[in-house]
């Protein structure tokens, strides 16, 4: 029997944290997204390339992207489309503004059992809260098992997935029901690129918001007329939430302060490729308790 | 993230020039298709917004791993396993990715598969693919010989091969045979038809073929019995899938080492024909070789730019005497001279590029329907155009690429001549631009008739009368405008004294004698105008180059001319002394 996955991919705009300057913080505590570049959250991108196997593996499957931002955050669906995505759709409602990873995880757990998806595939952690909560808890709120740190999906057969996971003192291969939460590590296959004729296809995809925004334009017109260029736009009442658990007012946690770490080179050496020599540093790290 | 599209704005202006909105008119024939293909662009603007979003792409993939690959390739280079090639580790994760980018089949009609994009951008990815690796972008860049199927080969052909483009299939250009080198009228590889099978069969040794394992393979091959020269020579592509060839070994090279160059056996390989037979020589492989010229062109102004980026940050880097080497003229006048011949020859290959491309164009269109007497003409002088600098360009750019790994590594000192940095193989890697294709020697060939017929001269014309805005003629071009008519004289006089005592003697090879020293004062002069036209419409990104520019070519034609005026028919006698030698 040919067998067709429905797949759901956790991404999200981050900040380019990467280069972290003075006025990263708004006054009130929440990260100044308008100082730094948005970009593809880069452990959602290897997300995004284990659900695209999957598709591959299984012709028909379909991986739909699922995030949560303001309007431009649909940038990151349409990357995601550029790459192989069959779709998406953006949260994006003032209710959910001022979410923590609680009140984040709670409105994406509600829009995905609206979309009933076979499994969702999100990255471990994004690069602006390093949290790793939110995969972790959608799946806690789905009352899904989940299968944290994956570097490789091996398997799918008869409503099972193996997965190897790497975790600090070696890998592990373990097996999960159907559906399914995975995160997966940075360590996992990078995403594929952009594909011209995927963007030369979707680049005129748009959310209604954006497509209002620009009435008259190619792009508007190509939006309006076309189902595959209509990226899915739901606010708060679409996926039916529970008000106090959403945005501001269901989040509990506030942030302090945001430091950029500078580690200082002390003690250098030379290491090969090898995973005899990166074993042999792991194992090292782990007894001077440097890691783990 | 680095991007060699986005980190280099040369190109990024390249894609601006005036002309292409002709170009992509004519190439989207007015978007006839924007309602067939949902990938096709509805407009002008729609279609230049898809080209600057896939040359990111293509910069993006270049930059982040084709270069990143670049050593590993080089040090581990492809094998002969049972019979075939394997490619090194990095090729193949090359080739994946930039079939999974959607990169296969730039300029091929949509149709077929292909992108339908103008030739400029095919030239600007191998520009990119190139700068990060030029011995990946030997191999890659061949699939401009599906451009040459397109061309001539018939309908059933095209459906067959051209769509695999997209896929990932590679290309090979099989032509060169132990005795047979620049020399390819004397291919001796054989093939016959057979009757029972219904199909020609190939038998015979092919040497130094690039990619010669690769999937297609366009194959000049002896169809006619008994003949001895090119009238005998047809074209055929080979299918890899069929195995009736067998890769007896890779050579091992100076440069370039990730692509295999390889000796072939064929044995009985069923073939298919392209187009007539006995025209394989006479006019498939020139049209193959333009073609692969402009790669050569692309290919060296990559590998110039990789240079002068290394040699300019070794120089920023590099501190004696208490301060950082580029604080010295002698480095200083190095990286602005590098900087100026990589301005005025990119300007060069792209203005070549354009006229190759509406030929082109024009050429597939009159398949379609009747040109209109204007279009013809047109066609006309461009295909004339296109002939006379497709050469030029692979001149002077592929002297470039060495001789600008040659001043970059000199700029790294001894540490440039350690593997430890990577120009030690960009300077390897440049050494095959000017040999292969045809040589520098075999380009002057090629370019000496336009020199005497006048097509540069009347193209230097054609530059002499654009006007450019009058702040730019008023504060920087006057001089260099009077320099310019210098330098034309100077021509004019050089060709006239040639002609003048090679028709006094009736003799050959007065002209030949100078031939390099003509074609390259007519490369300088449309050079200086090429960049120039640049400077004119950006003059804060193209004055500075210009300026050295225009000092390099006056010296280079001084230089040229007092050659030139001090000779004599007597000079073919004295030097042909070293025959007896």
């Amino acid at each position: 029997m040919k067998e067709i996955f429905k797949i759901v991919v956790l991404a999200k705009q981050v900040p380019d944290t990467r280069n972290v300057g003075k006025d990263a913080m708004t006054p009130e505590g929440t990260v100044n997204r308008a100082a730094l570049p948005a970009i593809f959250n880069p452990e959602d991108l290897n997300a995004l390339e284990a659900a695209l196997r999957i598709k591959d593996t299984f012709p028909g499957s379909t991986v739909t992207v699922l995030s949560m931002g303001p309007h431009r955050a649909a940038e990151v669906i349409r990357d995601a489309m550029f790459r192989g995505a069959d779709g998406g759709v953006l949260l994006t409602d003032r209710k959910f503004a001022g979410a923590d990873t609680l009140a984040t995880s709670y409105a994406l757990s509600c829009a995905a059992k609206k979309l009933a998806p076979d499994m969702i595939i999100a990255g471990r952690q994004a690069i602006d809260g390093d949290t790793a909560q939110v995969g972790a808890q959608v799946a806690e709120k789905l009352g899904w098992p989940q299968v944290t740190y994956a570097e490789e999906i091996l398997g799918l057969e008869g409503g099972k997935m193996t997965i190897k996971r790497r975790l600090e003192n070696g890998i592990e291969v373990v097996e999960s029901p159907l559906p399914v939460v995975v995160t997966v590590n940075g360590s996992a296959a990078d995403c594929r690129p952009q594909n011209a004729r995927r963007i030369m296809k979707y680049k005129h995809a748009l959310i209604p918001t954006e497509a209002a925004a620009c009435p008259g334009t190619l792009s508007a017109e190509l939006s309006a007329k076309h189902d595959y260029l209509q990226i899915v736009e739901w606010g708060a009442d679409a996926v039916d939430p529970d008000p106090s658990q959403l945005g501001l007012e269901g989040s509990p946690t506030k942030v302090k302060k945001i430091e950029n770490v500078v580690f200082q080179i002390k003690e250098s050496k030379c290491l090969s490729c090898s995973d005899d020599e990166i074993n042999t540093l792991i194992t090292e790290l782990i007894e001077t308790h440097t890691i783990g | 993230m680095a991007n060699f599209f986005l980190d280099n704005k040369d190109i990024q202006f390249q894609l601006q020039h005036p002309l292409m909105r002709k170009i992509v008119e004519l190439k989207e024939r007015g978007f006839a298709e924007k309602d067939m293909y949902d990938t096709a662009p509805k407009n002008f603007e729609d279609a230049m917004d898809n080209y600057r979003r896939v040359m990111e792409i293509a910069g993006e993939v270049s930059a982040d791993l084709i270069a990143a690959n670049a050593e590993g390739v080089d040090l581990e280079k492809p094998k002969v396993v049972d019979d075939h090639v394997v490619y090194a580790s990095g090729t193949r994760q090359n080739l994946d990715a930039i079939t999974a980018a959607g990169l296969g089949g730039i300029t091929l009609p949509r149709k077929y598969n292909g992108l339908n994009f103008p030739l400029v951008c095919f030239v600007m990815a191998n520009e990119m693919v190139a700068r990060a690796d030029a011995g990946f972008e030997n191999l890659w860049g061949l699939q401009d010989c599906a451009e040459t199927l397109n061309e001539f080969g018939s309908e059933e052909l095209k459906m067959k091969y051209l769509p695999r483009v997209a896929e990932g299939a590679t290309w090979a250009m099989t032509l060169t045979e132990p005795d047979a080198g620049s020399d390819l009228g004397a291919v001796m590889l054989k093939a016959h038809y057979d009757e029972k099978q219904g199909t020609w069969l190939l038998n015979g040794v092919k040497r130094f073929i690039t990619n010669g394992d690769g999937d297609i393979s366009l194959v000049l091959a002896r169809t006619e019995e008994g003949t001895k020269d090119a009238r005998g020579l047809s074209m055929l592509v080979y299918d890899r899938k069929s195995m009736c060839h067998k890769v007896r070994r890779i050579e091992d090279k100076f440069g370039i080492k990730g692509s295999p160059t390889c000796e072939l056996v064929f044995t009985n390989a069923p073939a298919e024909l392209v187009g007539d037979r006995k025209m394989g020589l006479i006019k498939y492989v020139m049209a193959l070789m333009n073609a692969a010229r402009l790669g050569i062109g692309a290919q060296s102004i990559g590998l110039c730019e990789a240079a002068y980026r290394e040699g300019l940050r070794y120089a920023n880097e590099r501190a004696q005497f208490g301060k950082t080497i580029i604080n010295f003229p002698a480095v200083y006048e190095m990286l602005n001279n590098m900087k100026a011949r990589i301005a005025a020859g990119r300007a060069l290959l792209y203005e070549t590029t354009r006229f190759v491309e509406i030929y082109k164009i024009y050429d597939h269109i009159s398949h379609e329907r009747d040109l209109t007497a204007e279009e013809r003409t047109e066609m006309k002088f461009y295909s004339r155009l296109a002939d006379a600098f497709t050469p030029m360009q692979k001149l002077f750019l592929s002297e470039y690429a060495n001789s600008i790994a040659y001043d970059s590594l000199q700029i790294h000192g001894g540490s440039g001549y350690m593997k430890d940095y990577p120009i030690e193989r960009i300077v390897r890697d440049a050494r095959i631009t000017n040999i292969y294709e045809g040589t520098s020697q075999l380009q002057v060939v090629a370019a000496i008739n336009h020199v005497t017929k006048g097509t540069y001269l009347s193209q230097i014309e054609a530059y002499e009368s654009e006007v450019f805005a009058p702040e730019f003629e008023a504060s920087t071009f006057a001089p260099i405008r009077a320099q310019l008519a210098a330098m034309k004289a100077q021509f004019v006089e050089m060709v006239a004294r040639v002609e003048e005592i090679e028709s006094a003697h009736k003799g050959e090879g007065f002209k030949d004698f100078h031939a390099r020293r003509l074609v390259e004062t007519a490369g300088h002069i449309a050079m200086t105008w090429t960049l120039a036209k640049e400077a004119a419409v950006a003059p804060e990104d193209y004055t500075l180059q210009l300026k050295t520019f225009v000092r390099i070519a006056e010296a280079e034609i001084a230089r040229a001319h007092a050659a030139v005026t001090a000779s004599t028919w007597d000079d073919i006698a004295l030097y042909r002394t070293i025959l007896e030698d």
